[in-house]
């Protein structure tokens, strides 16, 4: 899938003029040398966190939901924030996986590995909170309509909480599936390298892959129809997400805007996560030619694509609301705005709207220290849409007796503190034990997009071009013409 | 030699070019591939080897139907025959509602059981252990493998000379 004939005017997407063995050894070596410092006292702030939050979670378990601060207006507060911005987070990685591969986009390769497991470590820490917010965790499994003895009773199958957990589940499974497939042939490589107690971790997980070629051919095949799949599944868990709100009849809820604004501000904010990951990944492990600048603006396009699109949302918003005639609608975007929890409100518009269209210029968008704090802000803009979505949305009710005021309590910012530590702690276990960039999925787009092959854009003349192409032919690539008729 | 041992001999190449080359040079020569490894997928590579077009696809859509059938099936099942029950004045059978659930059965079902097909047919699976023909397979190096059992005393020596002329840069005989 990811070779094929390129234009000479694409930038190299691999540098440095690398062979196979070299990839190997450069995205292996990672996985094979003792921890740094700098990741070893990452992990210790990491785990840290983790155990916080578990002593957090423990202390809901136990004692109830009584510890978080909700209320009888606010019912719901940090935890489904924390959720909706988890799942969010998530669904960068199907889309650089699944989506941008059935676009043929062969940026997707130096990052993909990466954003797909923070997919799964995100869904993990997303699946939390619905679980401890029901109070009860351990009859949980009521959630699932299974022959039972209580009468038997069945889930409401009407309900988008209900779809909700089909959804997450359906997505958790998939990317997990995904992820996995794509990992045991590097998982091979690995294997291939190590010894001793290595050697068998790695048999063990590499599942006994040969690298046959009718093997390749099934992956290929099974890769393909992942994608297919996971495309419109990605599309659907956040639309179902939104559902959560958008069939309920919460004035500032119930829109028909919220499944496409939702899942444009996932992809948004999911890609600031993948920003944030990839350039301290990327310094950390010196993997600068396999995560290029032309990496990093790619993704900057996308925010800048999605954030605009979330922009419009907002204002489409605030005109509907107007244009309704609908004296609680417009109460509840005149609340948002201007009303207790303002601050919120700006947070998100100057985060979200505002941040994002400075990658309009294409030096921002090449330039790593400012992608990194851009990628920040859209994260915390994020998190205060949902917050201003759920918690200031309901502080309002329809009786002004019935209005409230939530602040929450140590153990919801815990456990909040806690999915950030379980989400760092995976992140960094991964970057230990697997190739953080698909090391055969970069051999296979190497002579289609490596710097020796590949023409820098700037550089480039009609005649380069042409002697580029034939230096191609030359080097034994007129033969990748027709090679997708297979 | 154990029962089911056979003897092979292979050759690494450096190039997927190379690889390919070479297979349409044992094509043209009538020898009979066992197998071709590489460190990751060769296009073009497949209709050389006379490999059918996988239908790993097929079985993706019979499982997500499964799904589907599943998903639909039993809320219809559960909502008007085992317990009918009226939400919010909805229909007994408010078929909308099921929209959401059938499409994710759909997906999970397709998804797990392309997976499962996935390793069974491949013969792969969590610890196991295949025969690894050369290390650097899955490192940069691509491997034509020839089984030599059953063959008349000089058709190594035949293989030999085709690697050579094909340009490997290793060729070895091994028991698997």
């Amino acid at each position: 899938m990811g070779s094929g004939p390129t234009s000479p005017i694409r930038e190299p997407l691999v540098k440095g003029h690398k062979t196979y063995h070299q990839i190997t050894e450069d995205l292996c070596s990672p996985t094979e040398r003792a921890p740094s410092r700098a990741w070893t006292l990452a992990f210790i702030v990491a785990l840290s966190a983790l155990t916080f939050g578990v002593i957090c979670i423990i202390i809901t378990i136990w004692v109830g939901i009584g510890t978080w601060r909700l209320n009888r207006t606010i019912g719901w507060g940090w935890d489904i924030t924390n959720f909706v911005w988890w799942i969010g987070i998530g669904h960068a990685g199907t889309l650089i996986s699944a989506i941008l591969l059935l676009f043929r986009q062969k940026w997707r390769t130096g990052v993909n590995r990466a954003a797909e497991a923070m997919t799964i470590f995100a869904v993990i820490c997303a699946a939390l909170f619905p679980l401890i917010h029901v109070g009860r965790i351990w009859v949980v499994f009521y959630f699932f309509p299974y022959p039972n003895t209580r009468g038997p009773l069945w889930p409401n199958f009407n309900s988008p909480l209900l779809w909700d957990v089909f959804a997450i589940s359906t997505y958790f499974t998939v990317s997990l599936l995904f992820w996995y497939t794509g990992l045991v042939p590097d998982f091979a490589t690995v294997r291939d390298r190590a010894k001793g107690f290595r050697k068998r971790m790695y048999t063990f997980l590499a599942f006994g892959w040969t690298g046959a070629a009718k093997h390749w051919q099934r992956h290929e095949s099974l890769s393909l129809v992942l994608a297919g799949l996971a495309t419109p599944l990605v599309l659907s868990v956040h639309t179902i997400v939104s559902f959560d709100f958008a069939t309920s009849v919460i004035p500032g809820w119930h829109t028909t805007i919220f499944p496409p604004y939702f899942v444009a501000g996932a992809i948004f904010s999911g890609f600031a996560m993948v920003q944030t990951l990839m350039i301290i990944t990327r310094k950390v492990l010196n993997l600068q030619d396999y995560i290029t600048l032309g990496h990093i603006e790619s993704m900057n396009k996308v925010i800048l694509v999605t954030g605009t699109i979330v922009g419009v949302a907002y204002l489409t918003e605030l005109f509907i609301a107007w244009y309704s005639g609908y004296v609680y609608e417009q109460f509840a975007f005149f609340n948002r705005a201007l009303g207790p929890y303002w601050w919120s409100y700006f947070g998100m518009m100057a985060c979200n709207v505002l941040s994002p269209q400075l990658f309009w210029s294409k030096k921002i968008r090449r330039n790593v220290t400012m992608t990194f704090f851009m990628s920040i802000f859209v994260n915390i803009g994020m998190w205060f849409e949902r917050f201003v979505i759920i918690a200031t949305t309901l502080a309002r009710d329809y009786l002004p007796s019935s209005w409230s005021f939530y602040v929450p309590s140590i153990v919801e910012i815990g456990i909040y503190v806690g999915t950030l530590g379980i989400f760092f702690t995976f992140y960094l276990i991964f970057v230990r034990v697997a190739p953080v960039v698909a090391i055969a999925e970069i051999k296979h787009i190497l002579k289609a997009a490596g710097d020796q092959y590949a023409k820098p854009n700037a550089k480039t003349t009609l005649q380069q071009v042409e002697s580029g192409n034939m230096e191609l032919e030359a080097a034994g690539h007129g033969s990748h013409h027709g090679q997708d008729h297979h | 030699m154990k029962h089911g041992e056979k003897n092979i001999i292979f050759g690494l190449y450096d190039d997927e070019e190379d690889l390919k080359r070479a297979v349409i040079k044992a094509n043209e020569d009538h020898l009979q591939i066992m197998d071709v490894f590489t460190p990751f997928p060769v296009h073009g590579l497949d209709p050389l080897l006379g490999l059918a077009e996988s239908r790993l696809h097929i079985g993706g859509f019979v499982y997500g139907m499964l799904g589907t059938l599943t998903a639909f099936l039993g809320m219809t099942w559960i909502f008007t025959r085992d317990w009918p029950q009226i939400y919010g004045g909805k229909p007994y059978w408010p078929i909308l509602s099921f929209v959401p659930i059938t499409f994710e059965l759909t997906v999970l079902f397709a998804s797990i059981g392309m997976v499962t097909t996935f390793y069974v047919i491949n013969g792969m699976g969590p610890g196991v252990k295949n025969t690894i023909i050369h290390p650097s397979i899955s490192d940069d190096k691509f491997c034509i493998a020839f089984t030599t059992d059953g063959h008349e005393l000089g058709h190594v020596d035949k293989l030999r000379h085709f690697f050579q002329h094909t340009g490997a840069s290793l060729v070895e005989t091994k028991t698997i």
